[in-house]
């Protein structure tokens, strides 16, 4: 329609669709966001539903029991859940004191023109995928760790009292430890991110006026830029442990899948992951399927928990910032 | 005088640490890559994009797997970055005084760190399942739900960097509130969502576990999204599990492929949210 005809009833009639318009496009919106809602409740329910058999016939006992059985039927958790919890540890204890002086090197030692390319190699650690960790641990780390690094462990630290028993065993190369290992390096470029953004923001003003006092680059770090950022680096360290309880891939290669508790850690294990990823397809029967989404089950309910805290920490950091500055 | 230089041997100490754990970080990267390209491009030849794989045994190439792992990633976006961008919208720019949209957030944060493996033993039990048999829709379905929150929260962190002003002046001029935003905001953040799709892109590609459950894999040519479907990542986890040379040497070159294209996405996906936004960190 030409513009010169432009009417009241047309300009009307233009606005009521506009209006429309603007109602359809809202609701889509609207409707995308509810579905993510509907995606997580669904995961929810679909895990609950499958695990439901499994959940009727060991009930809560299925935490705490470490058979493993398909010919008998019988099934509980205890070792998946110990591999996934103990090879997250190890990853966290290799990985946040890394991570803590990448933070720092990059924030407060490197010269400007090194930030950004060393924080885009750290960060591109992330970007490589699980199963090529996974590849590179079994073929390459593996081998060279057996051969160079166990049988030095084991020989000196035998005798230590706690120590010892951790190191005992074969120098395989696999194990849970390599598996803790190889998380560490993958989680470490999660953790420097948190650390160094919430580094970035401990205003100046706190740190000149303690390097006026006299204090050392370390004093500083450890007694105003630590403390002041401290919710904000647990917070940090809770997402990467979010990650390690849920990778799989890599884990699967490295780990060893055997269905047992060793007190050694270079001893073979599993983790609910790599357990998935071995037996999922090949399940027979229900009981033996449920079993496996049970596990599915606690890995979520154990990383969504993690998250939760995590969010928390961050959300008292962002509400602190309001106040402090 | 003693005290003040015990108090410098320690910084020059934790400084020296600090430089050493940096080092030990980088050298894991540099590790990985070589190893890629010292094991991968021994493998990598014409044949690996024209022949399909392989029997036990004898020698051929990835293509089926190539072609798979492309239609499962493209198709995976092109379902998850629409619904991520609406609901990113609606988080930034309807639903900013609602009781809804801290919920929803929080969701998406759920949904972003939930294991894979979880998301494949869902559809699963959703899709596979029903169905009675794995199949590529299964695969693509997977992907889509880890694209989706990827680009939710990256929508989101750019509409809120497009200044009120801007949306402030479409709506004095008169246009209606979808125009502001498809027409203004949208094009403002064009970048940094493109970005966000691309990081998504990335993330998918590599993704093993979840298509395990759902895509499984195809020793031939489909292009059916009804059909298992063959896919790079899949593949190089059986070629690599298994004990002959010729699979062993195509899941490396395999390997070589998968990471080279994600670093180079996520390198141009980089290199885009800075030319918009310079001076930032």
């Amino acid at each position: 329609m030409p513009r010169e005809t432009l009417s009241a009833a047309t300009i009307v009639q233009d606005m009521r669709r506009q209006h429309w318009l603007d109602g359809l496009f809202r609701g889509l919106t609207r409707l995308s966001a509810l579905l993510v809602f509907l995606i997580v409740a669904g995961i929810l329910a679909s895990l609950v539903a499958g695990a439901w058999p499994a959940l009727k016939k060991f009930g809560l006992g299925f935490l705490v029991h470490t058979d493993w059985n398909p010919v008998t039927g019988q099934f509980g958790g205890l070792v998946s859940i110990y591999g996934t919890l103990v090879s997250s540890l190890i990853a966290l204890v290799i990985a946040v004191p890394v991570s803590f002086g990448i933070a720092i090197f990059i924030t407060q030692l490197a010269p400007p023109w090194l930030k950004r390319p060393v924080g885009t190699a750290i960060e591109l650690l992330a970007a490589i995928p699980s199963i090529i960790y996974g590849m590179w641990g079994l073929f390459v780390f593996a081998p060279l760790f057996a051969d160079h690094v166990q049988p030095w462990l084991t020989e000196h630290l035998a005798d230590w009292p706690l120590l010892g028993p951790l190191v005992d065993g074969p120098p395989m190369g696999i194990g849970m430890f390599t598996a803790g290992f190889i998380l560490a390096i993958m989680i470490l470029p999660f953790i420097s991110a948190v650390m160094r953004d919430v580094f970035e923001v401990v205003p100046a003003a706190l740190k000149e006026s303690t390097y006026a006092l006299g204090a050392t680059t370390w004093e500083v770090i450890w007694n105003v830029i630590l403390p002041y950022t401290r919710i904000g680096v647990v917070g940090g360290i809770m997402l990467g442990l979010g990650r390690a309880l849920g990778e799989t891939m890599a884990v699967t290669f490295v780990i060893g899948n055997a269905h047992e508790i060793s007190a050694s850690l270079f001893m073979p294990g599993n983790t609910i992951s790599s357990t998935l990823a071995n037996e999922f397809t090949e399940a027979v029967g229900e009981t033996y399927l449920s079993s496996l989404i049970y596990l599915g089950l606690v890995l979520f309910l154990i990383t969504f928990i993690v998250l939760a805290l995590a969010r928390l920490l961050l959300l008292r950091l962002a509400a602190q910032e309001g106040t402090r500055s | 005088m003693n005290r003040y230089l015990r108090r410098r041997i320690i910084n020059y100490f934790n400084m020296g640490v600090s430089v050493l754990t940096t080092l030990f970080g980088l050298l894991w990267l540099v590790w990985l890559l070589w190893t890629l390209l010292a094991k991968g491009l021994a493998g990598i030849d014409w044949q690996v994009f024209t022949t399909i794989t392989p029997p036990p045994g004898s020698s051929g190439g990835l293509a089926n797997a190539i072609v798979g792992s492309l239609i499962l990633t493209g198709a995976g976006v092109l379902i998850g970055t629409p619904i991520g961008i609406l609901a990113g919208t609606y988080l930034n720019e309807f639903g900013r005084r609602s009781r809804v949209a801290p919920v929803i957030r929080f969701v998406n944060d759920i949904l972003l760190s939930a294991p894979s493996i979880i998301i494949g033993v869902f559809v699963y039990e959703v899709v596979v399942r029903t169905m009675g048999h794995f199949s590529g829709f299964a695969g693509t379905l997977a992907l889509a739900l880890i694209v989706i929150p990827v680009v939710v929260r990256t929508t989101e962190d750019m509409l809120r960097l497009v200044p009120d002003s801007l949306r402030e002046a479409a709506a004095a001029l008169g246009a209606p509130q979808h125009r502001v935003i498809t027409s203004v905001v949208y094009r403002a953040a064009r970048a940094g969502i493109l970005t966000g799709v691309m990081l998504a892109l990335a993330r998918i590609s590599g993704e093993t576990a979840p298509l395990l459950f759902t895509a499984l894999n195809n020793q031939f040519w489909s292009t059916s999204l009804n059909q298992p479907m063959a896919n790079l990542p899949v593949v190089i986890f059986q070629f690599a599990m298994s004990p002959y040379d010729d699979w062993q040497q195509l899941a490396w070159a395999g390997a070589l492929l998968i990471t080279f294209s994600i670093l180079v996405l996520n390198i141009v996906a980089r290199s885009l949210l800075r030319v918009r936004r310079p001076g930032q960190g």
